[in-house]
């Protein structure tokens, strides 16, 4: 049995410890909005935050959650409003929408270690979340607004 | 003429294997009934239990998970598998029948109760550094705990490695049986030498840190120079370590007491377990006089680092890697999310590479097996996390990592055969899960 805390739940499973924190949960928890993309931690769409930080869930061992916080799409805002998703929206960011949400979660890393992003800091934090829709441009424009709401004071985590 | 030579060869050969006998052999002490608890100060076994934390007993004694101080935690030595003994004082698989004196004896000329002489694994020459009322303290804490029984494993070292006789030749090479324990230096502090006793004796520090000859004896000479042990580097402590920043004072001893100077790297592999399993317990005075001696003998207080700093920063925001060039383009999708920086100085939890001991390291056996396994729980400081790539990438991608980062973010000459050292590694890994 291995517990950790989902989105502010503690949460009890019961599966193999080597198992992908990604696997345990979409198919044992059904948080879905969690994506695998490659599985070698090589395209960012399992991004969620442990304690905080983002993460690429496909290549964590549950045994490495054990006794953490893990944050996902669906945890990141109660009411799915932080700045990042209403930027999202705002910019219709999404093309096919299969890697946003882990361009938001490695965004929201992003924006609390640099809350002034420039462009060039942008590319470099978000360069491991793949888009193959190339809706960067997008991307980049909804970090900025978002960043700047948070400036101004929005809450965000 | 022949015969008279022949015949004296040969009664020199008898009286110098004689000799050798002579001073090899040691008595069994006479097995004592096992004593009470009672017949300990309260205080002397909390002193004891203060040094066994200090002199990291515990980290080769107990195996993970296994029962305290019982042993059997196997040691790669180089020459076999050492397993450690079972030291709770169970009278028959443990030291349950030593006396003080047959206990002392083994701490300084490093000889068994039963007169059988002990491995150099067991760092009996820093021992012996040990004052007799430490000793004793230890020695009262050890006959108070719970007695397990646990028969010891066998090693595995091969022939003649195995007979123990024969380390009492090793000890006549490189033990200087004379030494007796510590003697304060009067032109050093308090602290100063509070922490050289911690260090050279409890605590032997040198037993990893300090590169050792063909036949395993330490090479004084090269004192914590640095050596690659068990498949890590314990780094070079002296001025000879090529880190960018001096590790100070107070950067040995952030690092020392929490698990991580900021500005060097974090605590893996068994130096963590030097960190969190010892250190961590111990008085705060202890762990900064233990720094103290350290960045004394590397000459940290002189340099000054500044400019070092600004030139590792400066790596670092100007890399901007070639499209062409595999190692670059891992780091940006592999590694750049947490360890990109852009300022004078790196963002808390955001550890920078250039700033990295272990990317500037002589060899690059510490940055292979931080990537391969990760930095887990038991590592650096609670909440510092890095995913073990073993599972994800190959050992091609990690030798251009290691090359490509070696490249852009030191000054240092290249790693050499980086993809064997990542096959040699993932081996031994895969191998100790």
């Amino acid at each position: 049995m291995t517990q950790f805390t989902l989105n502010g739940q503690s949460v009890t499973v019961d599966v193999a410890e080597d198992t992908p924190l990604l696997w345990v949960l979409r198919d044992v928890l059904g948080f879905k909005g969690t994506k695998f993309g490659c599985g070698i931690g090589a395209c960012g769409a399992c991004t969620v935050h442990l304690n905080g930080r983002a993460i690429r869930s496909c290549i964590i061992p549950l045994s490495d959650a054990k006794g953490g916080q893990i944050t996902t799409i669906e945890g990141l805002d109660p009411a799915g409003q932080h700045p990042l998703q209403k930027a999202w929206v705002e910019t219709q960011a999404p093309q096919c929408g299969y890697c946003q949400s882990g361009q938001i979660m490695q965004a929201a890393t992003l924006l609390k270690d640099f809350p002034n992003a420039s462009d060039a800091d942008i590319d470099a934090v978000m360069s491991g979340n793949l888009c193959r829709c190339m809706a960067y441009v997008r991307i980049r424009q909804a970090i900025k607004i978002a960043a700047a709401e948070i400036r101004n004071g929005a809450p965000h985590e | 003429m022949v015969k008279r030579l022949f015949t004296g060869v040969v009664t020199l050969m008898v009286l110098s294997g004689l000799g050798f006998l002579f001073f090899a052999w040691q008595p069994a002490l006479t097995a004592i009934e096992p004593p009470q608890a009672a017949a300990f100060p309260a205080e002397q076994i909390a002193q004891g239990e203060q040094l066994a934390l200090a002199g990291f007993c515990a980290n080769c004694h107990t195996v993970p998970g296994g029962q305290d101080y019982a042993g059997g935690l196997g040691l790669d030595s180089g020459f076999g598998i050492i397993y450690t003994t079972n030291i709770t004082p169970d009278p028959e698989t443990g030291i349950g029948t030593w006396s003080e004196a047959a206990f002392f004896r083994a701490m300084r000329k490093g000889v068994s109760r039963n007169g059988a002489h002990l491995l150099p694994a067991f760092p009996y020459s820093h021992f012996a550094k040990i004052t007799d009322p430490d000793l004793t303290a230890l020695y009262a804490y050890f006959m108070t705990r719970t007695p397990v029984k646990a028969e010891k494993q066998r090693n595995t070292l091969p022939f003649p490695l195995n007979i123990r006789l024969l380390q009492a030749g090793w000890k006549l090479l490189f033990v200087n049986s004379s030494a007796g324990p510590y003697q304060p230096r009067a032109d050093k502090s308090e602290a100063w030498n509070r922490g050289a006793y911690l260090s050279e004796g409890l605590g032997h520090c040198g037993a990893c840190h300090t590169p050792r000859n063909a036949l395993g004896g330490e090479k004084l000479d090269h004192a914590y120079g640095g050596a690659v042990i068990d498949h890590w580097l314990a780094p070079s402590l002296t001025h000879t370590n090529p880190s960018p920043l001096p590790w100070t004072e107070a950067d040995l001893f952030d690092y020392l007491r929490n698990g991580a100077s900021p500005l060097h790297g974090v605590a893996a592999g068994s130096m963590a377990e030097v960190v969190h399993m010892g250190l961590a317990k111990l008085p705060e005075a202890d762990v900064r006089a233990i720094a103290v001696f350290f960045a004394d003998l590397n000459g940290s207080a002189t340099v000054d680092a500044a400019p070092a700093l600004a030139t590792a920063m400066a790596r670092e925001r100007n890399d901007t890697g070639s499209e062409a060039d595999h190692g670059a383009q891992l780091f940006r999708t592999a590694c750049a999310y947490c360890h990109y920086n852009n300022a004078e100085r790196p963002a808390p939890a955001r550890p920078e590479l250039a700033l990295s001991s272990t990317i500037f390291a002589s060899d690059p056996v510490n940055f292979i097996h931080v990537v391969l396994d990760g930095i887990g729980s038991k590592d650096g400081i609670p909440g510092l996390y890095m995913p073990g790539f073993a599972k994800s990438l190959s050992d091609d991608d990690i030798a251009e990592l290691a090359s490509y980062l070696r490249r852009t973010r030191t000054d240092q000459p290249a790693w050499p055969n980086l993809i064997e050292a990542v096959a040699s590694n993932r081996k031994s890994l895969t191998a100790s899960h």
